[in-house]
């Protein structure tokens, strides 16, 4: 781990001034993603602006009736909240999903969104990657890609986005409050929030320099029933080989309304459009639920160990809409 | 004198031994107070050393360039192979004799040849842990990169046949005619299974500190076997053993990864030497991958031939592992398979491929962990193709004595197991059609497999002192890795002594007190405690001769017994105290020993081994392939009990690595550089608490008088062996799917399994 500086944060327009004017700094929160690449050196800050004290911890209803969450309101604490679980189960069911106990109980929101991909090359200083060291190569590409992306991937990087959390704020369009080191402040839509790799593999999100997070809003819930499904190799605490957030909304043996987002599968968080768009209106039977599958993985291409994800993520979309379904 | 004793350890059915005490120790670990290698303060600050590992597996090191880490804040010493002080060489591949290869010297930084990737290439020693990994990211080292070697399945025709193998054992055996027998057979399997690179991975990561005063050194690790150490290092660093003291009260687990010394121990005494300085140096997680050992990778292929009514005619098991290029390990795992099942034609070979790798090492349960784990699905195969129970199948070809030593077993209850186990978890409602039974989405198997494991006992030695107050002391080097080793020692103690657990104090851990075999193979158990027990009668002897020549009774013939702080003698009582002060003010002490099992005749005459049986239940999701456990049990004969609590721990822990070795543990080798892709516990999966089952132990009521005086045998290994097997058979019976390549995860299942209508 590389020597650093360290602050501690008194406002949000500060902590994004201090990130942008410091050289080679970063915020920190939880930590739980960043020590660990720091302690690696993966990540090299030298200046570190702690922003786990500001006052983000809140959740706050909004006036057309959606939920504000704080950016350092903690993973735990958002799964446990009872207006998450009645109106956005997704969000809590897949807040429940990821990592453990203790991770929950350090990981913020923001920084949740922002935790870096687990693809094993990018973990191994000594190997090529182009998200770690850009134009170095991808050792992904022809070695081992049993967890990497089958959508959404470039020649450059087939990382996946690990986040479980971000997979259900996607289904539920949750927006995302930012401040700039100017103090200007804006809202992203969550799906514009990562970008695909294609050639640049090393810049992640459409946040700026300093940009900082400070609140993902949830708009008002949504009818029907929200089902997070996670895939993975164990019962706990391992990443999703594959995981699926469905909301269906079903009357009269016809799906109303119905959202699909998939993670473990891109580099980024997966809204499936043309899934959801295929099963409006339609009988709400296996035939539309296959054929929304098939949708979902529209264009998935495998890279040898990681070819079963396809397969695999049809079979649990299909499912996962059964389930929320209610069939 | 005859010692008609009622606390006689072998005579006592319900006494202290066999109850399920918890951890002498518990209350030290839980609070904290159980010191543990890197924990250990002295009065000196100690200097941090951070091992930096090559980035190529093969090649030469052209270049190092410490200038600028050595200018980094707080670094003492930059050390390199030009600069570490001389150390003999490696030596070859294979040592000439079995012990050797645990004592051998183990030099780092000597050449500027790599052997295999994260192979220590520096270690940076500063004021502060910290300082030193930051200073190990400004060396920079050019390498001239050699082609390596990596793969295995490609490469059997590369392979050839060892000396011997771990643990001296031979490395073929060949009974009758197995080629004809076999190709004659009316049922037969020819089956290959593929068991992946495994990683020991305790909580504890390697640690070591070192400490010199003139010119005894002292270190402080996590050793299971501290005479290793000790020899290890006066090997290495070419200084007198006697100079040399191991420390070790508390272990975090070692599962045969801490039986010899690793980079940091040597680089720690390295480094405190050079710098006059106390040096601590721990291994970091993903480094523990590289250089503190592994299960190798290997190809199983298992021939079983058999008549109709399943009476085996021939056995072949062959094996194929990889070894490293610089120093040979071979894995005896298909030696379980020579005492298993009767079979008239046999055949078991053992076959190694040079890898640029580290070299492998001693995994729980060595041989029969991946052994069993193909070997007892090969059983199931055949039960299948015969049509017959596996449970019945296995009753029929249980052996009459050793199938290839031709000696009769000690106490052999491998069926009783089998049938006990059967009996319980309800065998009878498996369905012995696969994939027949559903509940809602999930498809619900049963499976089982034997255990098998040798029984060994190494020489150990201990001292027992009890003072004039009736405390007791007992020292021996021996370790306690976390199987509970004070706590059984108590109990043997209370039990031959006859005073209260309070008065018992177990001292282990230290290479100055008498010498044992320590923690391995099982052995731990039966040795050490054969060496207190032995300590004990030893010393009850004395205290007996000291009351009788000063009451000058007729020593010949009294009556003696120690019960509950009391010494009877011919009907008349005393307690222990009481007597101690009258005729031993100053206290007295005896030392015991056990002899190995080279040097036993019973082990000689005797084929000895615990037994077991494995039963499982799975349940598959049917639309993802996700396997969880529902339900395992064991059956248990491993000879008499010492704790009933630490023993069912001891099988619980190994049913668990049996579950991982079946479902998710597999270290992934780049075959491109030869580096262990997923070196850290978030990638490598072992079995978390979500993952483990309801899971039973049932032990057998056997004592095992040909083992030792004690009649316990060896069972920290046993759980392990066939467990995975037991898995994997309940996967097939949940499926119908085969999977002969493990860990069976579900990208191995998915395409068998049948898109099901919702």
């Amino acid at each position: 781990m590389r020597l650093f500086t360290y602050e501690r944060a008194s406002d949000a327009w500060q902590a994004a001034s201090a990130v942008a004017v410091q050289p080679e700094a970063k915020f920190i929160s939880g930590g739980t993603n960043l020590l660990d690449l720091m302690k690696l050196e993966i990540e090299r800050p030298a200046h570190l602006v702690d922003i786990s004290r500001l006052a983000l911890d809140r959740i706050e209803e909004t006036p057309d009736g959606g939920l504000r969450i704080g950016a350092q309101v903690r993973n735990s604490d958002l799964a446990a909240d009872p207006r998450v679980r009645s109106r956005y189960s997704v969000l809590s069911q897949a807040l429940l999903a990821g990592a453990s106990g203790q991770i929950r109980n350090k990981a913020s929101t923001g920084g949740n969104l922002l935790q870096r991909t687990r693809c094993l090359h990018f973990y191994d200083r000594n190997m090529p990657c182009n998200k770690r060291n850009p134009g170095s190569g991808c050792a992904a590409l022809e070695g081992f890609n049993r967890m990497n992306a089958v959508l959404g991937a470039s020649e450059a990087c087939i990382a996946v986005h690990p986040s479980d959390m971000a997979v259900a704020l996607v289904a539920l369009d949750a927006t995302v409050e930012t401040v700039s080191p100017a103090g200007a402040t804006r809202t992203i839509p969550i799906s514009d929030l990562h970008r695909l790799p294609g050639s640049t593999p090393h810049i992640e999100t459409e946040l700026a320099l300093g940009e900082m997070i400070t609140a993902v809003t949830l708009p008002p819930p949504l009818p029907g029933r929200q089902i997070y499904r996670k895939v993975r190799d164990r019962a706990s605490y391992a990443f999703a080989l594959v995981s699926v957030a469905a909301v269906v909304d079903v009357s009269g043996g016809h799906v109303r309304s119905a959202r699909v987002a998939m993670g473990g599968v891109a580099p980024k968080p997966w809204r499936a459009v043309e899934a959801e768009r295929g099963l409006v209106g339609k009988e709400a039977s296996d035939r539309t639920f296959v054929a929304a599958a098939e949708a979902a993985l529209q264009g998935a291409v495998g890279r040898g160990d990681n070819d079963f994800k396809i397969p695999l993520a049809k079979r649990t979309v299909r499912h996962a809409l059964a389930t929320a379904a209610e069939m | 004198m005859t010692e008609k004793t009622a606390n006689k350890a072998e005579s006592l059915p319900h006494g202290i031994i066999g109850q399920p005490l918890n951890r002498v120790d518990g209350p030290l670990k839980v609070t904290g107070r159980a010191t543990y290698a890197h924990e250990h303060e002295l009065g000196d600050k100690p200097a941090y050393g951070h091992i930096l590992g090559a980035a190529i597996a093969i090649g030469r090191i052209v270049d190092i360039d410490t200038a600028e880490a050595e200018r980094a804040p707080g670094v003492i010493k930059v050390m390199t192979f030009r600069n570490a002080p001389a150390q003999p060489a490696f030596g070859a591949p294979v040592t000439p004799t079995v012990p050797e290869v645990f004592t051998r010297a183990r030099p780092m930084l000597s050449t500027d040849r790599v052997r295999y990737y994260d192979e220590p290439v520096a270690l940076v020693v500063a004021e502060t842990f910290e300082a030193a990994r930051a200073a190990a990211g400004l060396v920079r080292i050019s390498y001239e990169k050699e082609e390596g070697a990596f793969d295995l399945a490609g490469r059997l025709d590369e392979a050839y046949a060892p000396g011997r193998t771990n643990a001296g054992f031979e490395t073929d055996s060949a009974i009758g005619d197995f080629e004809g027998a076999f190709a004659s057979a009316a049922v037969t399997v020819d089956a290959t299974y593929r068991t992946p690179y495994e990683h020991h991975n305790p909580m504890e990561p390697h640690a070591t500190l070192a400490v010199w005063s003139g010119d005894e050194l002292t270190i402080y690790t996590g050793a299971q076997t501290l005479a290793n150490f000790q020899a290890g290092i006066a090997n290495t660093l070419q200084i007198p053993p006697d100079n040399v003291r191991i420390v070790s009260p508390f272990v975090g687990g070692g599962f045969g990864s801490k039986l010899i010394v690793h980079p940091d121990t040597v680089l720690a005494a390295i480094a405190a030497r050079e710098l006059r300085r106390p040096v601590k140096v721990a291994l970091t997680r993903q480094q523990m991958f590289a250089n503190a050992g592994h299960r190798a990778e290997m190809a199983h292929q298992v021939r079983l031939g058999c008549d109709g009514d399943g009476r085996l005619a021939a056995m072949g098991y062959d094996v194929w592992s990889a070894t490293s290029r610089f120093e040979e390990f071979c894995e005896q795992t298909a030696v379980f398979a020579r005492s298993l099942y009767a079979a008239p034609n046999r055949l078991t070979r053992h076959r190694l491929v040079p890898v640029d790798v580290n070299r492998g090492e001693w995994m729980r349960s060595p041989g029969e962990a991946p052994g069993m784990l193909a070997f007892e699905c090969a059983v199931d195969e055949l039960a299948e193709r015969l049509g017959l129970d596996p449970v019945e199948l296995r009753r029929r070809n249980e052996p009459a004595e050793d199938p290839e030593r031709g000696i009769p077993f000690s106490t052999r209850n491998l069926v009783a197991c089998i049938d006990e186990g059967a009996r319980r978890f309800g065998w009878e409602k498996r369905n012995a059609m696969p994939a027949r039974v559903q509940e809602r989405r999930k498809l619900i198997g049963m499976g089982m497999a034997a255990a098998i494991r040798p029984n060994y006992i190494g020489a150990a030695a201990a001292r027992v002192a009890i003072d004039a107050g009736g405390d007791v002391t007992v020292r021996l080097d021996m370790t306690d890795i976390g199987t509970g080793t004070y706590t059984i020692l108590t109990q043997i103690v209370a039990e031959s002594l006859g005073v209260p657990l309070s008065a018992i104090r177990i001292q282990l851990g230290d290479s100055s007190f008498p010498r044992t075999a320590g923690s391995g193979g099982s052995w731990g158990a039966a040795s050490s405690g054969s060496a207190v027990h032995d300590a004990c009668s030893k010393l009850r002897e004395k205290i007996i001769q000291a009351a009788l020549s000063d009451a000058a009774d007729d020593a010949a013939n009294a009556e003696v017994s120690f019960v509950a702080g009391e010494v009877w003698i011919d009907g008349r009582a005393e307690r222990l105290s009481d007597l101690l002060r009258r005729v031993a003010p100053n206290g007295i002490e005896a030392e015991g020993t056990v002899q190995p099992h080279s040097r036993n005749n019973l082990y000689k005459n005797y084929s000895q081994h615990s037994y077991g049986a494995h039963f499982a239940e799975v349940a598959v999701d049917r639309d993802t392939g996700e396997i969880r456990m529902r339900r395992m049990l064991a059956v248990i004969g491993a000879g008499r009990i010492l704790n009933a609590k630490t023993a069912r721990s001891q099988i619980l822990g190994g049913m668990i690595w049996g579950l991982g070795a079946a479902l998710m543990e597999e270290t992934v080798l780049d075959p491109r550089h030869g580096q262990f892709i997923n070196h850290d516990l978030a990638e490598y999966h072992v079995a978390v608490n979500g993952d483990v089952p309801d899971m039973e132990v049932v032990f057998l009521e056997e004592h095992d008088d040909k083992a030792n005086p004690l009649g316990a045998k060896g069972l920290g290994e046993l759980g392990v062996c066939g467990a995975g097997a037991a898995i994997a058979n309940a996967v097939y019976n949940a499926t119908g799917v085969r999977v002969r390549e493990f860990p069976i995860t579900l990208d191995k299942l998915l395409p068998h399994l049948p898109t099901a209508a919702i």
